[in-house]
């Protein structure tokens, strides 16, 4: 599996009139091609703003590196791209679809003319050429009647068709990586379920690598390959699908599972983990999820940031007392 | 990657005409506006082809002849002059003027006001002040005062038109382009690497239309009120070409003793401010697709 895109040392921070807000601290990644990785965290752990980072959307201060792969093995660092070179990436080698289909699509435009856009952009595609092209992709992602659905208008769409439509969208140029922000949170549990579906088919189609956004785990355990959680604009634990779900090292990832309702069994009581993602300017000396676990040791957890130490090979984590919890 | 071998069917180009034009012609005055519209233009441009008289003859000796009785239809003014033929040579300068004037102040407030609205900052705060310091001339002085240093030919005078004309524009346009370059549809064209220019006019000015089109109708209105105002003031449009203005002008005088002087360029001006008005209002909803009932 060759590398497409790799972050390293992401830090991205905002400057605001009560000062400096670190909003990501020091995230890095790879992603292959064809793989899958969930970027879980709650709101306000910086996970969007990861992905906008890495798409040079955000207003805030950038640090680090993303760097882009290629097909002829050469490598870009998109931090420090001229603005119109990275325009050219936008949408053609990496694209993104949003959490709110209802809103992300122009209201006065048809679909076929906004599926089509992308093209004429990038590769500078006839007006006729794309819509040809576009109905094929209104295939190709699901939508019955893609004809005719080509001169419809968003608002004459349901919530699963408009998602679908924008993965159209994004699908249009054949980009190597797919950012998807929470892109079935605004779905019903149902169309979740076969969104989730077109983007894994679609992925191994084009072997495009999938970047995915989510608060959801029961998404993540569906289609991730592998997991980083973040809290509090940090990783705090890294790690394949199945290692993390069978034996979550890092306390926080531990107590977002528990608080997944599940089917299966007795019913249990949920346990929710008390209180709110810390002030991203107020973050506290050590650890940032200190304050909120149930296995604080006073002197050692709000000492300093915790390194990030790895477990395994392939499992990261972000916690002082991750061998003694895993101890039996 | 597999995502290639388009599909060879002909090209399917949607259309976007039949579902408007049914909206628009749903709304009954604008229906009217339109027809009242169509009417004059039509009067203005083949009238004069039809209408036996001249307007620019004299005839003496049919001075004052009432409207509706004699051989003139709308009756002659003081110098004999036949009243249809002037009011349809009218038309044509006041209408030109009310189209012209307002294609010029739509074009340049709405680029000022999209520029102004999405860059914002800096650039915005000059450009909108400036549009502030334009606005705190009362526009009739301001029409007046350029109407009395620069010759008034047909061309100078919408130029000066469309000069006090344009800054509403763009600041509807501004708040409009400001409200909708954060709205997630622009956010995700900016991610699909479109580039300022196609956002522009792309993405945000058809959001933006329908407004626009209201004020331009309603600014072909205030230009065609605008050109009698200067006309009647006699700083426009000069006698012996006659329009819906200065034909008021020379009424003034006789308003007792022929008051259809008066009375017939009033209704012209009338019917075509209040027809823009209505058009204004169903090109509104015809242009909203969100309307579209299915």
């Amino acid at each position: 599996m060759s590398a497409v895109l790799e972050v390293s040392g992401l830090s991205v921070r905002f400057r605001t009139d009560d000062g400096v807000v670190p909003a990501v601290n020091d995230v890095s990644f790879t992603m292959g091609q064809g793989e899958t990785l969930a970027l879980v965290g709650e709101s306000g752990s910086g996970k969007s703003v990861t992905s906008l980072a890495i798409m040079r959307l955000t207003s805030g201060e950038v640090g680090g590196r993303v760097v882009l792969h290629d097909t002829d093995g050469a490598t870009r660092d998109l931090l420090t791209l001229p603005e119109s070179e990275m325009r050219e990436i936008r949408g053609s080698r990496i694209a993104m679809i949003f959490q709110e289909p209802a809103t992300s699509l122009n209201p006065v435009m048809t679909l076929g003319e906004q599926i089509a856009e992308p093209m004429r952009y990038h590769r500078s595609m006839g007006r006729r050429t794309a819509l040809r092209e576009a109905e094929r992709l209104l295939d190709l992602v699901g939508i019955p009647d893609a004809r005719r659905r080509l001169a419809s208008y968003p608002h004459q769409l349901s919530g699963g068709m408009r998602q679908r439509a924008m993965i159209a969208i994004a699908l249009a140029c054949e980009p190597a990586v797919l950012i998807a922000d929470e892109p079935t949170t605004a779905l019903d549990v149902t169309v979740q379920a076969q969104i989730l579906e077109l983007l894994r088919e679609l992925q191994e189609r084009t072997g495009m690598a999938l970047l995915f956004i989510t608060h959801n785990l029961g998404v993540v355990a569906e289609i991730a390959d592998t997991v980083v959680v973040m809290y509090a604009g940090r990783i705090v634990e890294k790690a394949p699908l199945r290692p993390l779900f069978e034996r979550p090292l890092m306390p926080y990832t531990a107590g977002l599972m528990r608080s997944v309702p599940r089917l299966t069994g007795l019913r249990e009581t949920l346990t929710a983990i008390p209180g709110n993602v810390p002030d991203p300017a107020l973050l506290p000396d050590g650890c940032s999820f200190a304050p909120r676990c149930d296995h604080l040791e006073a002197g050692r957890c709000d000492a300093r940031v915790p390194e990030l130490d790895a477990a395994s090979d392939e499992h990261l984590v972000r916690c002082v007392r991750w061998r003694e919890l895993a101890a039996p | 990657m597999t995502l290639a071998s388009a599909s060879t069917d002909a090209a399917v180009v949607p259309r976007r005409g039949g579902r408007g034009l049914r909206r628009f012609a749903r709304h009954r005055l604008a229906l009217i506006g339109a027809c009242t519209i169509v009417f004059l233009i039509l009067a203005a441009g083949i009238g004069p082809y039809i209408n036996p008289y001249d307007d620019l003859h004299i005839d003496i000796l049919h001075r004052f002849q009432p409207p509706f009785v004699g051989p003139h239809l709308l009756g002659t003014d003081q110098l004999g002059r036949d009243m249809l033929a002037r009011l349809e040579m009218a038309g044509r300068i006041s209408l030109t003027v009310g189209f012209a004037a307002m294609l010029l102040s739509i074009a340049f407030g709405t680029i000022v006001g999209m520029v102004a609205g999405f860059y914002g900052g800096l650039i915005g705060s000059v450009l909108m002040r400036l549009v502030d310091a334009v606005l705190c001339f009362p526009s009739i002085f301001l029409l007046l005062t350029l109407a009395a240093f620069v010759e008034p030919t047909l061309f100078t005078i919408t130029v000066i038109i469309a000069a006090t004309a344009w800054m509403e524009v763009s600041r509807l346009v501004e708040a409009q382009i400001r409200a909708l370059r954060d709205r997630d549809f622009a956010v995700a064209a900016v991610a699909l690497g479109a580039s300022d220019r196609m956002i522009m006019f792309r993405e945000l000015i058809p959001n933006a239309i329908a407004a626009v089109i209201v004020a331009a109708t309603l600014n072909v209105a205030r230009a065609i009120l605008l050109e009698s105002y200067i006309s009647f003031l006699g700083y426009g449009i000069q006698p012996p070409v006659p329009s819906w203005g200065n034909m008021l002008n020379n009424a003034q005088e006789y308003l007792v003793s022929a008051p259809w002087l008066a009375i017939i360029p009033g209704a012209a001006i009338t019917l075509a401010v209040t027809g823009f008005n209505f058009l204004g209002d169903g090109l509104r909803d015809a242009l909203d697709p969100r309307l579209d009932v299915r």
